[in-house]
């Protein structure tokens, strides 16, 4: 628990791999890795502290600025397409349990056991040859290269690469949801709801979605942490100008400030929902919070 | 799930412990299919996998059952190869992923209590990240794409998870008493882990292996997707995917045929593991 609270810490260890073969491939005086490691680490961890990711060893312009114009189109692709996985796969879950000896539950959680054994980019192509090359509703790829000053063409562009990240987590998303409410149907104090005399509906609104809840929205943190994982390789597929293709074509390059600074980024994203999850758990559940406040 | 099936006492329950699982046997039958291909690559293939047999991008035939590619060759004969390679990464990645994530867990299970925490926190900052991205990480340090470094860089993402989850199950099995009276008797700690701890950790651990397989397989279609997995030489599912998406116009085969052979296996994995879970604990029966 203290751990997550120290975002230097995981920083480190993430960064220190990219910062590797920086030492030995790298101009070497100029990064100034020809100082012990100890210095450089040191230099970094400080020029970190002070947003400053360094400039490109490529086109020479500062990180920071490139990762800020690229979160443009990775930010709004992540959490679109997050909130639509959780519009479609917690009703579904929710139904698939219920239901579970229907046909329409049993279909549901078999499509959703289909949809975790996709890979991400298979879809992406799969939409491709469905809307952009049969029927050419939406465009195959690219992004206005006016950004965001077109919204209508941005938000097209943006249509296909959403649905198919939201299509693959809505699929683990599902699985999740359906196990939470399996639980909450086996529980004592749905019993003791329906007992007292609420209908099941009642019952389930009232007490199984708080109960439910609880461990789907730590599974959400990690889900919203490899969406962002996710949208590196459907950026590729749809080649979208986001922070996924900066990191790729860092790797390729060996733009090593590059890579640093994605990693960075990325580094805090995941952190800092990992933590709102954590906070978000606490005001569902009571125990958590009386549990951590005995502990500390 | 029926009223009945929850009122049913877990004696009745463990009664009734299948040795015969549907899932398990379709499971069976898709990998068995997968591994039969496999092996059968190493002596025989339609065509000479680098041989241009016929024209480009021709469509399927009875001569080229899944058409041809861009450089005329054949392509059921590529996917039969990614069959290949999609095992070996899966089953490296998993060997590795087993060999330090147990070795980490039940150090950590056995350590100081200082230690185990560091470790622990350790293995949950590592787990938050997806293990592609970990994937990406060790292949953009070692030098140059290779089969050997897809596996590798999947096998150490791996470790994490299956290290937290020997260190928990490790734990669990420590508490118990009859760890103590073997203690008593005189049997040393690596007789105990050998004797007790494995022997009760292995049901769980085989279960994930076989998700993490899975995981694994889809994650070097995606690395080679990407272009940072095996090069050309091995026809990796991922990489001909990558190579029929500029031709979808043409030849929509290319980027379907291999997509299926993919998604066969993982599913076959995935209800092997769902499998071995209801054959391993009756309980969880109950909740499907």
């Amino acid at each position: 628990m203290l751990l997550r609270l120290l975002p230097g810490d995981p920083a480190n260890t993430l960064l220190s791999v990219g910062a590797d073969p920086q030492q030995i491939e790298a101009a070497r005086e100029q990064l100034g890795s020809n100082l012990p490691l100890g210095e450089q680490f040191v230099r970094f961890v400080g020029s970190l502290a002070s947003f400053d990711l360094g400039n490109s060893f490529i086109s020479r312009a500062p990180v920071a600025d490139e990762i800020v114009a690229r979160l443009t189109v990775t930010l709004p692709l992540t959490l679109l397409a997050f909130t639509l996985a959780i519009v479609i796969a917690v009703p579904f879950g929710i139904v698939s349990a219920v239901k579970a000896d229907r046909w329409y539950g049993a279909a549901i959680s078999t499509v959703s056991q289909l949809g975790i054994a996709i890979p991400v980019f298979w879809v992406g192509i799969l939409l491709v040859t469905a809307f952009a090359v049969n029927i050419r509703v939406f465009p195959s790829g690219g992004f206005p290269s006016r950004g965001w000053h077109a919204p209508a063409e941005a938000l097209r562009a943006l249509t296909l690469p959403v649905l198919t990240l939201a299509i693959v987590m809505s699929a683990s998303l599902l699985r999740y949801v359906r196990t939470a409410t399996l639980d909450v149907l086996g529980s004592d104090y749905l019993r003791t709801a329906r007992a007292l005399g609420s209908t099941f509906t009642e019952a389930l609104v009232r007490h199984g979605i708080r109960n439910g809840a609880v461990p789907v929205i730590s599974i959400l943190g990690i889900e919203l942490a490899s969406a962002f994982l996710g949208a590196v390789v459907v950026e590729r597929v749809f080649t979208l100008p986001g922070l996924g293709s900066m990191l790729l074509l860092g790797i390729q390059q060996r733009d090593y400030p590059n890579v640093q600074g994605v990693l960075f980024v990325s580094t805090l994203l995941v952190l800092l929902v990992g933590f709102t999850a954590d906070l978000a758990q606490r005001l569902i559940d009571p125990r958590l919070r009386d549990k951590a406040g005995a502990a500390s | 799930m029926s009223a009945a099936d929850e009122l049913t006492p877990a004696v009745v329950t463990a009664a009734r412990k299948p040795r015969w699982s549907p899932t398990f046997t379709i499971g069976l039958i898709l990998v068995g299919i997968h591994v039969a291909i496999a092996l059968l690559t190493l002596f025989w293939t339609p065509y000479d996998p680098t041989s241009t047999t016929g024209g480009r991008l021709e469509p399927p035939s009875f001569i080229h059952w899944a058409g041809t590619d861009r450089l005329g060759r054949d392509f059921f004969t590529q996917i039969m190869i990614g069959s290949r390679i999609a095992l070996i990464v899966g089953a490296g990645a998993v060997a590795i992923g087993a060999a330090i994530g147990v070795t980490i867990g039940l150090l950590a299970a056995f350590a100081t209590r200082f230690l185990d925490d560091a470790l622990a926190a350790t293995l949950d900052i590592l787990i938050a990240f997806p293990t592609l991205l970990l994937a990406m990480l060790v292949v953009a340090a070692s030098e140059g794409a290779s089969l050997w470094s897809a596996i590798l860089a999947l096998g150490i993402a791996m470790s994490a998870i299956v290290a937290r989850l020997t260190r928990i199950l490790a734990k669990r099995v420590l508490q118990n008493d009859y760890i103590t009276a073997s203690r008593t008797s005189g049997t040393s700690w690596p007789g105990v882990v050998v004797r007790h701890v494995l022997p009760n950790i292995w049901p769980t651990l085989s279960v994930n292996f076989a998700l993490q397989f899975g995981i694994a397989v889809i994650a070097e279609s995606s690395l080679s997707y990407l272009g940072l997995g095996a090069p050309p030489p091995n026809a990796s599912w991922g990489r001909l995917l990558q190579e029929a998406q500029g031709t979808v116009y043409t030849a929509p085969i290319g980027a379907i045929a291999p997509g299926i052979a993919l998604v066969t296996l993982v599913i076959g994995i995935n209800l092997l593991a769902d499998g071995l879970r209801d054959i391993g604990d009756p309980t969880r029966r109950i909740s499907r």
